[in-house]
This record gives structure tokens, C-alpha cells and sequence, in this order.
């Protein structure tokens, strides 16, 4: 009887402690990402300074894109998530199904130099319920190790004859079509106008056909350049930051070619019905402000959103030998043929492309 | 004494009959309500959000809830004749509203998976629909020529409809059109059937590898002795104990171009160091990934059986002067045909609904339809494809598990 006596105080009087303690001023939000080295970025480069800024917390969660997640959850009245990284044309369906809040870009505090934050962010970086953290792209790369005389451009990598080896592709329609297309030799600036035609699409599909066979299928982030170290393919479309990432952090000897890069911008969203919303909206204003965006810089190869973060892209975090500037890609020397990614086109095209595609992957 | 004129009586008077009848009840009931709380958890956790999420497939209200005055109008028109001033005026109207409630993007969605590229003619119509003027039917084809088109009114038509076989239809590579009829999608849209036809194939073949490899192993477990076949059993038992995944990228490490299998295949001379065997990212990939998983599904319920069959009948056998062959196959083989029904069974339905498996190893011909409506529910996040082809894959699994009774008999199953 003592015993239990004993033991029942000392529980109650634990929780009694804890419960003193939960009941304090700081909050948590939930941030949802990518994974792997990007959210290893966001890490530094946001949560880690707005936690000794404010106090609050931040738990990172990883996805791996589409909008499936968070309409379950809205549509369950169950939110366990507050902010979200989505890619551009994710950020337009989602606010379109009702899944987002809405967003007031004057709202944002203003870039460094004093210019408003609608003047300081590049065109094309608010929709109606997202604002845009960073800029990236879509390349091709193939380890120079392997293949010293690589390719150049992006005929090469339809070019199995002169580039012997297997292809790595996204598992999806998008910047696929796009780079099929400018290897068949359309211009940069005409690619959507001829993708928008059937026998532009059929176009694209034709010349993905003389690679068919070599193709290796990735869908997550971090697989290929693990592709590449295995040896599994000879060159493979990639996000620009993870290859960075793979050369500059484990000394891989990949090389990026640049030509055709399909540019896009990832956004920062806040889910509609989030329990932090408040929370997570300041964490926002402070994770797209002018310094942090460029912090983030120094540890992937990301372009930030701002124009005023330019003159702050210093080096990489753990090496001061390498600008960061030249790996963006939106540094002018990268930026000669690169297509941006049109989000209208696939708000509309998505559901049919994708069918044809997956009917042209099962053929 | 007995009173052998009339029926049997208990000791309190009334009839045999009726008071076994009645122990029997109650002991049944009790049975009943000791399990009433699971099948209850399982009905309300299981079954009922199941069937809810399949009603998806049949039933989408969101464009006759969204849009209520076009919905109507649309139900009187038969789909050929030039759309109406009528349906005109319904549309503005739900568009002002849609508008205004921010309902419009979920409307444009739906409209868009009947005819591509409507979506931002809903969006870009809805911004400006509060300033048209009567007569509305020009004020929409003057904001957008594509309002003039009668497609875009037959997929708003096909959209309204709240019960609708158009998702079945989808997933078995059928359309709707306008007017209800259903025909055959066009040669290139056809994926759905084969890839039924795919799962299907390698489903089977699973199976059978497995009771190729499983069946030795579990003969030799069952018929060593008690020490050496528990080291055995531990040893079929490991991999359950680890991961799914880790197992499935293990086989990654193993059988890619540069991994061990092929390393060992130039080292033996079997293949050339620039002409390796492409084993995985295609269907080899899935069949040996999926066959290394499953396997422990088939050996346990086989060797559980074996374990039953007494010994004395084979050797009965060999006394009478059978060969080792005939003894096994004649008297041994029949007596483990329930714990192959069952291992069998399992490995099977297991293997038509894999889904991780196919999804890391199986390139793009190993893919089965589990793949394709985890694109439809977490990518395109078209739920009602993902329900229809869900309901179809279990409608027919059914089916399979019928002929099943009918050939082999449900009764002709053991666990052991």
C-alpha cells in the first residue's frame, strides 16, 4: 500500500512539473519539405535562425510532392501540417481545389534595399496562395570520370549512337516534353506555343522513342545522383541543387550541362485549417526576407527569389573556394537557353498529358 | 421411467428439443458477443471507410453541388443540339457565385478531366462573369471562342451527372460521351486493361516460383528432425524481422548493372563486362525482388501441413514395392495439396496488390496496377479513378477467389 501510495505521488508530481512547463509561450509549427540535402538547406539557412529568433520551434517533415497529403487532410478536417514547399504548378492546383490559404504579397516585409517585396521578388513568384522561396532548375549531368569527353548539350543526351550508355528521366511528362522538344531543335521561347499543338506533342513523344529503351525512371530527389555514382546511367536529368550538392559535399565529379534547363520556382504554401497558421505565416515573411533567402544559397545551389539576396550569395558554407554565384541557375552564363517552366500550360494539361504519358510508358 | 408415448421432457418440464435448442442459442450468442466488439472495430475502422472511399468511384457531386442552376438546365438537354440561351444565363450566374465563394478551382478541375484545357477557360470566364451582360450567350463566346463550342458544353454535361459509370468506364479503358453511350478509349489512351492483364501475369508467375522454391524447403523442414528444422524455421522466419524496404533496396544493390550479380556473371564468364544483364528496373527485377519476399508466405503454411502428414503412409507405400517417385507423388504430393491451396492463395493475393516492390524495382514494365492508382490518389489526385480502379481489382479478385472454391474447395485449405 505504501508502495503504491509512493509511486502515485511521484507520477503526479512529475506530471505536474511537465505540464508547468508545456503551458509556456512557445509554439511549433510543422514545415513540410523535400528531403535531403534541400531540406538540410531550409534547416540552416531558416528554421535554425527563426527558432533563435523567436523561440518557437520548427518540425521538419519530408515529402515527396504532389498535393495528395494535404487535400487528405483538408478534406478530413485532420491538419497536421502548417507550411508546405511546393512546386510552382502543385501551388496553383492546390489553391484552386481550396487546399491553401490566401496570400497578400504586400504583406511581405521589404527587400534590404528598401524596395517592396511586390518590386524585389522576380515575376512569377506569387500566386494567389503562395509566394516563391527559390528559383531551380531541371539539368542534365553525367560524371566526368566516366565520361571525360561529355556531352553538350541537349541533343546529346537523345544521342545514344555518339553517347553510349543508359539515360536517367523523371518518372513524369514535364520537363521531359520540354527538353525533348529542344533537342529536336526548337527554340527556347517557342517551346509551350508548339507543345500546345497535338503534333507538338506527338513531336516530343517521338524523339523521348529513339531513347526509350535506355531509360531508368527516377521520381525521388535523391536518386539520381545516386544513379550516377552506381554507374547505373551515363547521363540523367536531375534537380540542379542535388547534383551540387553530391559534387560539392561528397566530392563526386559530376558536370552539369546547362543547356535547355527548365526553370521553376518552389513556394512556400500555408495549408488551409493549419493549427499554426499565425505561426507559420510569420515564420514565412521571415524565411522569404532578404538574408535568409540568401543564406540558404550557401548550401545548395538554389537561386534566391529576391533580387536584393544577390549581393549576399557568398560561398558555399563548407568550402570559401567555391562562388556560389556561378552555380545558380540563373547566373547569365547558365541562363543562354533556358526554358521557364509555364504553369498555366500544365494547370490545364496535366491530367491529359500525364494519361498519354503513362499510356506511352506501359506501351 | 421414460415415458416413450410423447417427446423426450427435461427435468423442468419442457421438451428436449426445445431446451437443447435453446442451450445451443445461448451458447452461440455468447460466442457471438465475446466477438461483437472486433467485428465492430473492424466494421467502423475497416469496412465502412472502405465502401465510403469506393462510392467515389460511382458518385461525384462536386459539379451539380457547385454549380446547381447549370446542372439543371443541362439535365433537360439531350447533348447534340446547339447549347441555349437558357443554359447560358445558368452559367453566368453559378460562375458570379463560384466567383465569389473561391469554389471556382474545383469546378475548373472537374470540368478539365472530361475536356483538357477547360480549366483555364472556367477561371479566366469566372474573373469577368460578374460584369457580362444579357444577351450571355454572346458575352461568353466574346470572352473566349471556345464557349461556341459544343464540346465544352457536353463535358460541362458529362460533369453534372452525380451518378456516373464514367470512372468504371475509365478504368476499363471505356469513355462516356455526352449523350451516355460508352465506347471503346482510342488505341493509344489504353492502359487500364493491360496492365490488369500484367498484374494478373505476374501475380501467377510469383506464385508458381514460389511453390517451385518454397515446396523442397518446407519438405526438408518437415521431414529433419525437431532441431535442425526449428534452425531452419528461424531462418525462414529472418526476413520477416526485417524491413520491406531494406530488403528491396538490398536487392538493388545486388542485382544492378554494376552489382554483385553481374560483377559475378563477368567474373564466371557468363556475360561481358560492357553487355551486362539488365536484371532489374523491368519485370526479371519485380518477378525475383517480389518471389525473395513472398516466399516465407508459402513455405510456412506448407510446412505446417507437411508437418501433419504422418510418415508411415510413404513408407506403407515403399513396403508394397512403390518407387520413391510414385510413393511421393501418389500418396505423399495429395496429402499437401490443402497447404499448397493455402500458401498459394496468400502468396497470390499478396502479390496483385504489391505495391512498393514494383514501385523501386520494377522500372517501367514491371509496373502493376497498384502503381498507377498510387499515381492517380497521390499525383493527379483524380480519387475517383484511384476508387474505380480499386473496385474493378476487387470485383475481380473476387471472382478468381469463386472459381478458387469452385476448382479447388475452400474446405480444401489448411493452415496446418
Amino acid at each position: 500500500m505504501k508502495k503504491t501510495t509512493l509511486l502515485l505521488a511521484g507520477t503526479s508530481l512529475a506530471l505536474g512539473a511537465t505540464s508547468a512547463f508545456a503551458g509556456s509561450h512557445t509554439g511549433s509549427i510543422t514545415a513540410v519539405s523535400w528531403g535531403g540535402a534541400y531540406t538540410v538547406s531550409q534547416v540552416e539557412a531558416y528554421h535554425k535562425p527563426w527558432t533563435a529568433a523567436t523561440g518557437n520551434t520548427v518540425v521538419s517533415e519530408d515529402y515527396s510532392g504532389g498535393i495528395a497529403e494535404v487535400k487528405a487532410q483538408v478534406e478530413a478536417g485532420n491538419v497536421t501540417w502548417d507550411i508546405i514547399d511546393v512546386e510552382k504548378s502543385d501551388a496553383v492546383r492546390g489553391c484552386d481545389e481550396g487546399l491553401f490559404m490566401e496570400i497578400d504579397p504586400t504583406s511581405l516585409p521589404n527587400g534590404s534595399d528598401g524596395s517592396s517585396a511586390v518590386e524585389d521578388f522576380i515575376p512569377g513568384s506569387f500566386t494567389d496562395c503562395a509566394v516563391a522561396n527559390i528559383v531551380w532548375s531541371t539539368i542534365f549531368a553525367y560524371d566526368s570520370s566516366v565520361t571525360p569527353k561529355g556531352p553538350a548539350s541537349i541533343a546529346d543526351f537523345f544521342n545514344p549512337a555518339a553517347f553510349p550508355g543508359k539515360r536517367g528521366l523523371r518518372k513524369s511528362p514535364k520537363a521531359n516534353l520540354e527538353m525533348a522538344l529542344a533537342a529536336d531543335g526548337v527554340a527556347s521561347a517557342d517551346i509551350y506555343d508548339v507543345l500546345a499543338t497535338e503534333e507538338g506533342v506527338d513531336r516530343a513523344f517521338a524523339k523521348l522513342d529513339t531513347i526509350k529503351d535506355i531509360v531508368v525512371w527516377w521520381e525521388a530527389g535523391a536518386q539520381p545522383p545516386q544513379l550516377l555514382a552506381d554507374g547505373e546511367v551515363a547521363m540523367t536529368t536531375a534537380y540542379n541543387g542535388r547534383i551540387f550538392n553530391a559534387v560539392a559535399g561528397e566530392g563526386k565529379s559530376f558536370e552539369i550541362v546547362w543547356d535547355a534547363q527548365v526553370l521553376d520556382v518552389d513556394m512556400w504554401a500555408i495549408i488551409k485549417g493549419a493549427p499554426n497558421a499565425e505561426l507559420a505565416m510569420d515564420f514565412l515573411k521571415f524565411s522569404t526576407a532578404t538574408e535568409q533567402l540568401a543564406a540558404q544559397a550557401s548550401y545548395i545551389a538554389y537561386g534566391p527569389a529576391r533580387k536584393s539576396s544577390a549581393p549576399y550569395v557568398t560561398t558555399y558554407h563548407s568550402n570559401a573556394d567555391l562562388e556560389m554565384g556561378p552555380q545558380m541557375p540563373t547566373a547569365a552564363a547558365n541562363l543562354a537557353t533556358a526554358i521557364p517552366n509555364d504553369f498555366e500550360f500544365w494547370a490545364d494539361n496535366a491530367d491529359e498529358l500525364n494519361e498519354r504519358f503513362n499510356a506511352w510508358l506501359i506501351n | 421411467m421414460t415415458d416413450s408415448s410423447g417427446p423426450l421432457l427435461a427435468v423442468d418440464g419442457t421438451p428436449l428439443k426445445r431446451k437443447l435448442a435453446q442451450s445451443m442459442f445461448r451458447s452461440r450468442a455468447r460466442a457471438f458477443g465475446l466477438a461483437l466488439p472486433l467485428l465492430a472495430f473492424i466494421i467502423v475502422v475497416f469496412v465502412y471507410p472502405i465502401l465510403d472511399f469506393l462510392r467515389q468511384s460511382v458518385y461525384d457531386a462536386r459539379f451539380a453541388t457547385l454549380m446547381p442552376a447549370t446542372s439543371e438546365v443541362m439535365a433537360d438537354w439531350d447533348g447534340s443540339t446547339a447549347p441555349t440561351e437558357e443554359m447560358a444565363v445558368a452559367l453566368v450566374a453559378d460562375l458570379v457565385v463560384a466567383k465569389k465563394e473561391k469554389t471556382i478551382g474545383k469546378v475548373a478541375t472537374r470540368v478539365n478531366r472530361e475536356l483538357s484545357g477547360t480549366r483555364s477557360l472556367f477561371t479566366k470566364t469566372a474573373r469577368s462573369a460578374k460584369k457580362m451582360k444579357p444577351p450571355f450567350m454572346e458575352a461568353l463566346i466574346e470572352k473566349d471562342r471556345d464557349w461556341a463550342d459544343i464540346e465544352t458544353w457536353q463535358a460541362m454535361k458529362t460533369a453534372s451527372r452525380v451518378y456516373t459509370p464514367a470512372y468504371i468506364a475509365a478504368a476499363l479503358d471505356r469513355k462516356m460521351l455526352a449523350d451516355g453511350s460508352i465506347v471503346r478509349q482510342s488505341e493509344e489512351r489504353r492502359i487500364h486493361v493491360q496492365l490488369f492483364a500484367k498484374t494478373l501475369e505476374i501475380s501467377f508467375l510469383v506464385t508458381i516460383f514460389c511453390l517451385i522454391l518454397g515446396y523442397p524447403i518446407a519438405f526438408l523442414m518437415a521431414s529433419l528432425p525437431l532441431r535442425t528444422s526449428n534452425l531452419l524455421l528461424i531462418l525462414v522466419l529472418l526476413p520477416f524481422w526485417t524491413s520491406l524496404l531494406v530488403r528491396t533496396t538490398a536487392w538493388i544493390a545486388m542485382l544492378q548493372a554494376q552489382g554483385v550479380m553481374n560483377d559475378l556473371f563477368v567474373v564466371f564468364g557468363l556475360a561481358t563486362d560492357e553487355d551486362r544483364f539488365s536484371l532489374i528496373y523491368n519485370k526479371t527485377g519485380t518477378l525475383i525482388a517480389m518471389t525473395h519476399i513472398l516466399l516465407p508466405f508459402m513455405i510456412l503454411p506448407l510446412f505446417s501441413v507437411m508437418k501433419t502428414i504422418p510418415p508411415s503412409y510413404v513408407r506403407a507405400a515403399k513396403s508394397m514395392g512403390a518407387t520413391d517417385w510414385t510413393a511421393f507423388w501418389r500418396v505423399y504430393f495429395p496429402q499437401s495439396v490443402p497447404g499448397i491451396g493455402a500458401g498459394a492463395l496468400l502468396v497470390f493475393i499478396l502479390a496483385i496488390g504489391y505495391y512498393i516492390t514494383p514501385a523501386l524495382v520494377g522500372g517501367q514494365d514491371g509496373q502493376m496496377v497498384s502503381n498507377i492508382i498510387d499515381f492517380h490518389m497521390r499525383k493527379s489526385l483524380n480519387w475517383n479513378l484511384a476508387a474505380a480502379l480499386g473496385l474493378v481489382m476487387l470485383v475481380f479478385v473476387m471472382f478468381l477467389f469463386w472459381v478458387y472454391d469452385r476448382v479447388v474447395g475452400i474446405d480444401n485449405m489448411k493452415l496446418g
